[in-house]
């Protein structure tokens, strides 16, 4: 499946695709394209290689699940579960074993004959889910589902979404603006910003490989540190640190770097940490807060040149910090742990 | 309203109840008033007027008579005192009748659409649909009813242009016929029809109409599925609204069918006035409210049944 909009995307068959971004990225538009709700001005959408760019939403085996949910207020839980099926033409006998079926597999076989209005938002989820299961699509789409939903439902309602995805096996198109959930769901993901995707890949992947500074700016705690490039080979560079301190660091896939050129590059805060040990230390500052989180700390350094730097580190017994603050600190990175990103 | 007062002192939590009851009363009151004074009260008179016997001017004695209902349905022949069926009048109440069921019906094909179209305009132009819509009623219905006959009559704008245009010959005779009725009705309670629908598309979800377009619905089958069960109290209230006044029109019936073609108001209003019968006026009145309430009542159990079949 292939959708453009500025962009194209590659969507693989029967995988968790998350589309991460802020609101207003054109993330839902993205979605609403897919789902045929708006209509591409350039372009063309394909499904399993057949253009369904033209048909009307009621003619793609594609179904949504809302971000209000969007129930049939008339109609009770099971005949909002059957609605797609009874559109389709399904015979009555047919019909009742899938809705059925779909009640079992939300949980929520006592409820079948339920007012929507008499429902938790929880519930109300769940019988989204169902009615958008229940016609068994070639993809789901899933806009921002969770954000309606308190903390802890949410967590329940996103390890309830993989199992429902690898039990039905369908194609789900999740959208969500929360970079955690998409971290933990997905099996790949885009991440987009203003109309555009800046990069697509596992949670791994982005993760550790961001490309672009937004990227990493937006999934997960990153530092950010200026360097020249001194020399390139390949992937990888070796970069002169504004502290004066050599490192090699990871490119990224596209955008040539030459040497002499000034580049941005990530650190993640887990990936540093303090040392006492001045030699192998590649940063130096002073500490300017410590925030103790339970499994880990979070250091807050000033570095010489004024910009700020965040360690993480674990706490294991044994592993007693005697910082304070305004102690100067030394710090060292993991190797590999440097990237280069596009600005 | 559910005040719950949490308090260990129970007879004063008992008292303070029975005040609150009795003040919702006592403010109530001139609401109450208003209704039985003015709604009931002139009901119970035309009521008791219908078992009266009718005065030689017009008005009523003070007498018991069935005269009143007699005549509804019956009359008597002057020579031989035979009694038969009272052909003019059944052929009026179902005239009446008639023309309302098709006004309504009219008046809803026309009107749900135009309440779509404007619960679908964008929120700020939504006010200026709805201000066009009541333009109308500024302007006093008689003359409104003139303008029309202008318009339809065989001199009129319309039959000039139709005959200019070369469609027509002869100018069409439409004035002082059903159809000239109809128009006239449709056209001025059109309104009544669109405003209530317009109320509750309004607060329609659009957002369902865009699922049921995902889940293989396609236009009909949103309109016959979502749009006009979610639609329904609007559609019912409009359709009310709408036959009520339908059944008993006196002005449209009266300007634009001439007088051959009689509404149950205006044989009402001719029986209190040339007529001189006023006690078969009063029942005239009633058995048109009778006809009201039973069609509404099975409008409204059909309404609620075909509810609980799609929904």
């Amino acid at each position: 499946m292939q959708a453009l909009d500025d962009v194209s995307l590659a969507i693989r068959a029967n995988e968790f695709f998350t589309l991460l971004g802020p609101s207003g990225c054109g993330k839902t538009t993205l979605l609403r394209l897919i789902a045929g709700l708006d209509h591409q001005t350039r372009g063309r959408i394909l499904l399993y290689g057949e253009d369904i760019s033209t048909l009307p939403p009621f003619r793609r085996p594609i179904n949504t699940v809302f971000q209000n949910y969007a129930l049939f207020p008339h109609m009770s839980v099971g005949e909002n579960i059957g609605f797609g099926l009874k559109m389709l033409g399904k015979p009555p006998s047919e019909m009742k074993a899938s809705v059925d079926d779909m009640l079992r597999l939300v949980r929520m076989e006592q409820l079948k004959d339920r007012q929507t209005s008499q429902l938790s938002g929880g519930q109300q989820q769940r019988v989204a889910l169902a009615r958008a299961l229940a016609p068994q699509p070639k993809v789901l789409l899933l806009d921002e589902p969770l954000s309606a939903l308190d903390l802890k439902l949410r967590k329940e309602m996103q390890i309830e979404l993989k199992r429902l995805q690898h039990e039905t096996g369908i194609t789900f198109v999740f959208v969500t603006h929360d970079q955690e959930e998409a971290l933990t769901m997905s099996d790949r993901l885009a991440v987009m910003s203003e109309g555009r995707i800046l990069q697509v890949g596992t949670p791994q992947d982005i993760y550790e490989h961001p490309a672009e500074r937004f990227v990493a700016n937006f999934i997960g705690d990153t530092n950010f540190l200026t360097a020249r490039v001194e020399a390139t080979n390949g992937r990888v560079a070796n970069l002169t640190l504004t502290s004066g301190a050599s490192v090699s660091a990871a490119l990224p896939g596209s955008g040539a770097t030459t040497t002499g050129d000034k580049v941005t590059v990530v650190v993640r805060p887990e990936h540093a940490s303090l040392c006492v040990d001045e030699g192998i230390a590649i940063l130096h500052g002073t500490l300017v807060n410590i925030v103790y989180f339970g499994t880990d700390t979070h250091y807050y350094v000033e570095l010489a040149d004024g910009s700020e730097f965040t360690v993480r580190m674990q706490n294991r017994p044994g592993n007693k910090s005697n910082y304070v603050v305004g102690d100067p600190v030394n710090i060292r990175l993991d190797t590999d742990s440097v990237q280069v990103v596009k600005d | 309203m559910d005040v719950k007062v949490e308090s260990t002192d129970e007879i004063g939590t008992a008292i303070a109840e029975q005040r609150d009851v009795r003040n919702r009363w006592l403010l109530a009151t001139p609401a109450l008033i208003i209704i039985f004074a003015a709604a009931l009260g002139p009901l119970l008179i035309i009521l008791v007027y219908s078992f009266l016997e009718k005065g030689t001017y017009g008005g009523i004695q003070p007498a018991l008579s069935f005269d009143g209902w007699f005549s509804v349905f019956l009359q008597r022949d002057i020579f031989d005192d035979t009694i038969s069926l009272a052909d003019a009048h059944l052929s009026i109440f179902w005239r009446s009748v008639r023309l309302a069921f098709v006004t309504t019906g009219l008046t809803l094909i026309v009107g749900f659409p135009t309440a779509y179209f404007i619960a679908t305009r964008p929120e700020r132009t939504r006010a200026l649909w709805l201000f066009l819509i009541t333009i109308p009623f500024w302007t006093n219905l008689l003359i409104r009813t003139f303008a029309m006959m202008e318009i339809i009559r065989n001199e009129g704008a319309l039959n000039t242009v139709l005959i200019l245009a070369g469609v027509i010959d002869e100018p069409i005779q439409i004035l002082y016929t059903d159809y000239a009725i109809t128009m006239g009705m449709v056209y001025v309670f059109l309104p009544l029809m669109v405003l209530p629908l317009y109320a509750s598309m309004e607060k329609l979800d659009f957002n369902l109409v865009e699922a049921a377009y995902d889940l293989y619905a396609n236009r009909l089958r949103v309109l016959r599925h979502v749009i006009f069960p979610l639609a329904k109290p609007g559609l019912i209230a409009g359709s009310i609204l709408v036959f009520i006044p339908s059944i008993g029109a006196y002005v449209t019936p009266r300007v634009l069918g001439g007088g051959k073609n009689m509404m149950l108001g205006n044989l009402i209003a001719l029986m209190f006035g040339q007529g001189r019968n006023w006690p078969l006026g009063a029942a005239l009145a009633i058995t048109l409210m009778c006809i009201v309430l039973v069609a509404l009542l099975f409008y409204v159990r059909y309404a609620s049944n075909s509810d609980s079949n799609h929904g």
